[in-house]
C-alpha cells in the first residue's frame, strides 16, 4: 500500500526574503562572529555578573566591610557571618563582595589608561617614525629592560600613601611599553597600506589620517589587548596586594584577603576565608580572558 | 591675463633622491623635465624601477620623507609653483586640483568605512559641502562612473565590491573635485583584461566630461597605444624618449624603446621566442658613468660609457637621449 505524502508533510522552503542585505562594516562583522562564540558569552555573562556585584556592592554586603569587631575574629562560618570573619572581626562576606569594586576599577582604569598612554605613543611612533620613533622606542626598551615588580615595589615603597588613583596610575605607568610596541606595529603595517596614500592624496593633514584612517583600522587590536591586558592588570593587582604592596587595609581587596589567610592555621583550617576570594580572581581573569580570546578570533578573519 | 598656450603641468629639472645607508643616494627620479597640456593624455612608460611612480608622488608631493627628498627642481600647475607650496596650501592642491587613482584597487580603499563616505570626505573638505549634499553628489559620481546601484552601493563597504568595481569607485573619489589633472599610477596592472579595457575607456570618458587632462603611468604599451596622446620613456630616473603616440610606435629611436617594442607579442608575425631586453634596470644608487642603458644595449659605444648623453630634439615633437641621434646620419636602430 502506498502512502501518499501529506503536503502538510513536506517542509515548506524557508522564503528567503528579496530585501538588500544591510551593509555591515567590517567591525559589525567581527562582533557577529564574536556573538557566536559560546565561551567569550559565558565569559560575558561570569563578568557581567560580577560587575553588577560591583555595581550594587552596598545593597548585597549584609555588613559594613570595614566595620571591625575584636570579640569576635576569625569566627567560622554562620548564619551572621556567611563566611567568617577575618582577624579583625571584619565579614569575609561583605569584603568579598567589596573586593569585587577594588578589583574591577583598578583593572578597568588601569587598562584605559595603559591603553591612552601607549595609543598615543605608539601612534605617534608608528605614523611619523624617524627621530620621533627613536626615542619613544628606546623609553620603551628602558622600562621592558627594567624589572617589572622591581619598578613597582620601588615606586610604591618609596611614595607613602597609596589610594586607588595613585595606584593606577603607577600601574599604568610600569605597564605602557608592551601596548606602545603593538599599537606601532599595527600603525607601521597601515603605513604601506595604499588606502593611506590615497588618503594623503586627497588632501588629509596628519590628524585626519591618525584620527579617521589609521586608528579605526588599529580598533581590533587595540580593544583584543586592551581586554586580555585588563585581565592580567586584575592579577598584578591580587599580587601586589597579596605582598602587602597594593591597596592597603582596611579596603578590602581580593588581594589582601588572601594575604589574611597567609598562614597554616587560616590554610587549614578556615577556608571559607581564602577560598572565595581565589575563586572570584580566577573567574574574572577567567572571564576575562575567553571575551579576548573570543575578540581575537573576531577580528583576525583569518583564524 | 592667462595664456593660453599655457602649459596644464610643467616639470622643469625634476631631481627626487633617496638617501639610503651608508651614505647611498638612490637617484629615483634625475633631471626630469616636461610638459603636459590642457586636454592632454601623457602616458609615462617605464620598467619597474624607473622612477616612473616616484615622478608622480613627487608632483603631489607624496614622496616618504626621510628617506626621500625632491632634491631640486620645479613643478608649476597652470604657472603655480607646487615645490614650494606651504604644506597647508599643498593639501588644498592635493585631491582639489589633482586627483590620483592607484594600482592595488584592494588596498586603496579604507576598508572601515562605506563607499559613500569616502567620496563624501573629499567634497566636504574641498568644496565645503554640508554631508547631506556630499552624498547627493556621491551617489552621481557613483552613477557618472557606471555603477546602476549607486544608491545601494553609496551605503556598501568596499569589501563588498569587486577590484574593478573599486576602481572605479577611486576613480569617482579622484574626479569628485573635479580635478584639471588626474594622476593614473598603473591603473589597471591590477586588474584583468577585460575589466582593463572598461577602466580605461571610462578614464577617457571621464576626462572629456570633466574636462581635465591626464598623467598615466603605466609599463603596458598597449594601454598606451589605446589612450594616450604623446608618451614619455623613462629609463634609470630619466627620461629617454618623448613623442607622439604615433610617431613613437612607427618611429621608436631610442635602443631601450626599440627593445621594448619588440618585447610585446605581434599578431601578425609568428615568432618562437619573444624578443627581450637582456639584464634589469640597475640599482637606483650604482647607475653606470655614461649612458644609464649602455649596459644592456646592444648598440652602445665607447662614448657611451663615457658620459650621459643629452635629451635632444631629432625631429619636431620627438626627443631622443641617445648618441646614435647625435649627429644626423647616425647609425640607425632596427
Amino acid at each position: 500500500m502506498e502512502t501518499r505524502v501529506q503536503p502538510e508533510m513536506v517542509p515548506k522552503p524557508d522564503i528567503i526574503e528579496e530585501k538588500a542585505p544591510k551593509s555591515l562594516s567590517p567591525f559589525q562583522l567581527a562582533m557577529r562572529r564574536f556573538l557566536k562564540n559560546k565561551l567569550a558569552i559565558a565569559g560575558i555573562g561570569i563578568l557581567g555578573f560580577f560587575v553588577i556585584i560591583a555595581i550594587f556592592a552596598d545593597v548585597i554586603a549584609p555588613h559594613d566591610p570595614t566595620a571591625y569587631d575584636m570579640y569576635n575574629i576569625e569566627a567560622k562560618a554562620s548564619s551572621e557571618h556567611w563566611l567568617g570573619t577575618d582577624s579583625s572581626g571584619r565579614d569575609n562576606f561583605s569584603r568579598l563582595i567589596h573586593g569585587s569594586r577594588i578589583s574591577l576599577t583598578i583593572g578597568f582604569f588601569a587598562m584605559m589608561f595603559t591603553i591612552l598612554i601607549g595609543v598615543t605613543l605608539g601612534s605617534l611612533a608608528g605614523y611619523y617614525g624617524g627621530k620621533v620613533d627613536s626615542v619613544i622606542m628606546r623609553a620603551t626598551d628602558l622600562m621592558l629592560i627594567l624589572p617589572f615588580l622591581l619598578l613597582v615595589l620601588t615606586i610604591i615603597a618609596i611614595l607613602e600613601r597609596i589610594n586607588i588613583g595613585i595606584f593606577i596610575v603607577i600601574i599604568a605607568f610600569t605597564t605602557w611599553p608592551q601596548i606602545t610596541r603593538i599599537i606601532r606595529a599595527t600603525f607601521l603595517s597601515l603605513r604601506e597600506k595604499e588606502f593611506i596614500l590615497g588618503a594623503r592624496s586627497i588632501g588629509a593633514s596628519d590628524a585626519r589620517i591618525i584620527f579617521r584612517h589609521f586608528l579605526p583600522n588599529a580598533v581590533g587590536p587595540i580593544i583584543v589587548n586592551a581586554t586580555l591586558m585588563m585581565a592580567n592588570l586584575i592579577i598584578i593587582e591580587s599580587a601586589l596586594s597579596f605582598i602587602g604592596f597594593g591597596i592597603p587595609q582596611p579596603t578590602p581587596t581580593w588581594g589582601n584577603m588572601i594575604t589574611e589567610a597567609n598562614s597554616l592555621r587560616m590554610l587549614e583550617g578556615h577556608w571559607e576565608a581564602w577560598l572565595p576570594p581565589g575563586l572570584a580572581i580566577l573567574l574574572t581573569v577567567l572571564a576575562i580572558n575567553f571575551i579576548g580570546d573570543g575578540l581575537r578570533d573576531a577580528f583576525d578573519s583569518r583564524s | 591675463m592667462q595664456n593660453q598656450n599655457q602649459p596644464l603641468l610643467e616639470v622643469k629639472g625634476l631631481k627626487t633622491y633617496f638617501y639610503m645607508e651608508q651614505d647611498r643616494v638612490a637617484k629615483a627620479v634625475d633631471d626630469v623635465s616636461f610638459t603636459l597640456k590642457k586636454g592632454e593624455t601623457l602616458a609615462l612608460v617605464g620598467e619597474s624601477g624607473s622612477g616612473k611612480s616616484i615622478t608622480s608622488l613627487s608632483i603631489m608631493r607624496l614622496i616618504p620623507s626621510p628617506p626621500g627628498k625632491i632634491v631640486e627642481g620645479s613643478v608649476k600647475l597652470e604657472g603655480k609653483e607646487l615645490l614650494t607650496l606651504s604644506d597647508r596650501d599643498m593639501r588644498r592642491v592635493r585631491g582639489n586640483d589633482i586627483g590620483m587613482i592607484f594600482q592595488e584597487p584592494m588596498t586603496s580603499l579604507n576598508p572601515v568605512y562605506t563607499i559613500g563616505n569616502q567620496i563624501a570626505e573629499t567634497l566636504m573638505k574641498h568644496k565645503k559641502m554640508r554631508k547631506k549634499e556630499a552624498y547627493k553628489r556621491a551617489v552621481d559620481l557613483l552613477k557618472l562612473v557606471g555603477f546602476a546601484r549607486a544608491e545601494e552601493i553609496v551605503n556598501e563597504y568596499p569589501h563588498q565590491l569587486s577590484g574593478g568595481m573599486r576602481q572605479r569607485a577611486m576613480i569617482a573619489i579622484a574626479m569628485s573635485c573635479d580635478p584639471k589633472l588626474l594622476i593614473a599610477d598603473e591603473p589597471t596592472t591590477a586588474l584583468d583584461v577585460t575589466i582593463q579595457a572598461q577602466i580605461l575607456d571610462l578614464m577617457v570618458e571621464m576626462k572629456q566630461k570633466f574636462d581635465s587632462s591626464v598623467l598615466l603611468i603605466t609599463h603596458d604599451l598597449g594601454v598606451v597605444a589605446e589612450v594616450a596622446d604623446r608618451v614619455l620613456v623613462m629609463y634609470g630616473g630619466q627620461i629617454v624618449e618623448e613623442a607622439t603616440v604615433y610617431e613613437l610606435f612607427t618611429n621608436p629611436k631610442h635602443p631601450y624603446t626599440v627593445g621594448l617594442l619588440n618585447s610585446i607579442p605581434s599578431l601578425d608575425e609568428e615568432v618562437d621566442r619573444l624578443d627581450s631586453i637582456p639584464g634589469t634596470v640597475p640599482p637606483a644608487h650604482r647607475f653606470p658613468h655614461g649612458c644609464r642603458f649602455a649596459p644592456r644595449c646592444k648598440h652602445a659605444m665607447p662614448e657611451c660609457l663615457e658620459e650621459n648623453p643629452e635629451l635632444r630634439e631629432t625631429d619636431a615633437h620627438h626627443k631622443v637621449r641617445c648618441y646614435l641621434y647625435e649627429e644626423q646620419g647616425g647609425e640607425k636602430v632596427g
